[in-house]
């Protein structure tokens, strides 16, 4: 296993460790912020399987404009996923 | 052995599918929409990879027998417009469902009328 293998590892762990936590956390702003990582760590891989066209337009539409996009969403609705366990009374979960 | 770049692409897109079917607020469900379009452009990328071979730019020495596949690149470019567009769509129509019914989840819409 070479430098170039090891770096591709590494790369593709912290994707998938960024994908699940942007799938996981309650807060929202911090789940967009979480699926423009994985859009950047996916354009280090495009940029490590020989497509720089792909990779330029991945790092500017997936990590930027998406996220920009998410954000104005979660502005005009709720930040927090409303968690209904955690709200008293027996008639929450009617 | 697969290759490493098999193995996230795949995992990007199971991770997005169940936050598809199991998550109950609207925009979690669109996050989960967009890494699952991500992880379905990794793999197309790298169907077409070569090991070895350089980018599909003709260049001073670079034939097109030393470059990778450029047909999924071209394929994947037009995938991520598609997929951003579609993105701002379903982002949109989650603002108008907010304000006409106070709330993401989607359990509760289906409550408030069928």
């Amino acid at each position: 296993m070479n430098c170039i293998t090891c770096i591709e590892y590494i790369i593709v762990g912290i994707m998938i460790i960024s994908a699940i936590l942007a799938v996981e956390w309650r807060d929202l702003l911090a789940a967009a912020v979480g699926m423009a990582a994985v859009s950047l760590f996916a354009s280090l891989l495009f940029f490590m399987l020989q497509a720089p066209d792909v990779a330029m337009t991945e790092a500017a539409i997936g990590a930027a404009l998406s996220a920009a996009i998410f954000i104005f969403a979660i502005k005009r609705t709720q930040r927090f996923e409303t968690e209904e366990e955690e709200k008293p009374g027996w008639w929450v979960r009617w | 052995m697969i290759s490493v770049y098999y193995f996230g692409a795949i995992s990007l897109i199971l991770i997005g599918l169940y936050a598809v079917l199991v998550k109950k607020n609207v925009l979690k469900m669109l996050i989960g929409l967009s890494i699952m379009e991500t992880g379905v452009n990794l793999l197309l990328v790298s169907v077409g990879y070569i090991s070895g071979r350089s980018a599909p730019i003709l260049s001073e020495g670079i034939g097109p027998n030393q470059a990778v596949d450029p047909i999924p690149q071209a394929l994947v470019l037009t995938a991520i417009v598609i997929g951003v567009a579609t993105t701002a769509m379903a982002l949109s129509v989650a603002m108008i469902i907010y304000e006409r019914y106070g709330t993401l989840n989607v359990e509760e819409i289906r409550r408030l009328r069928g």
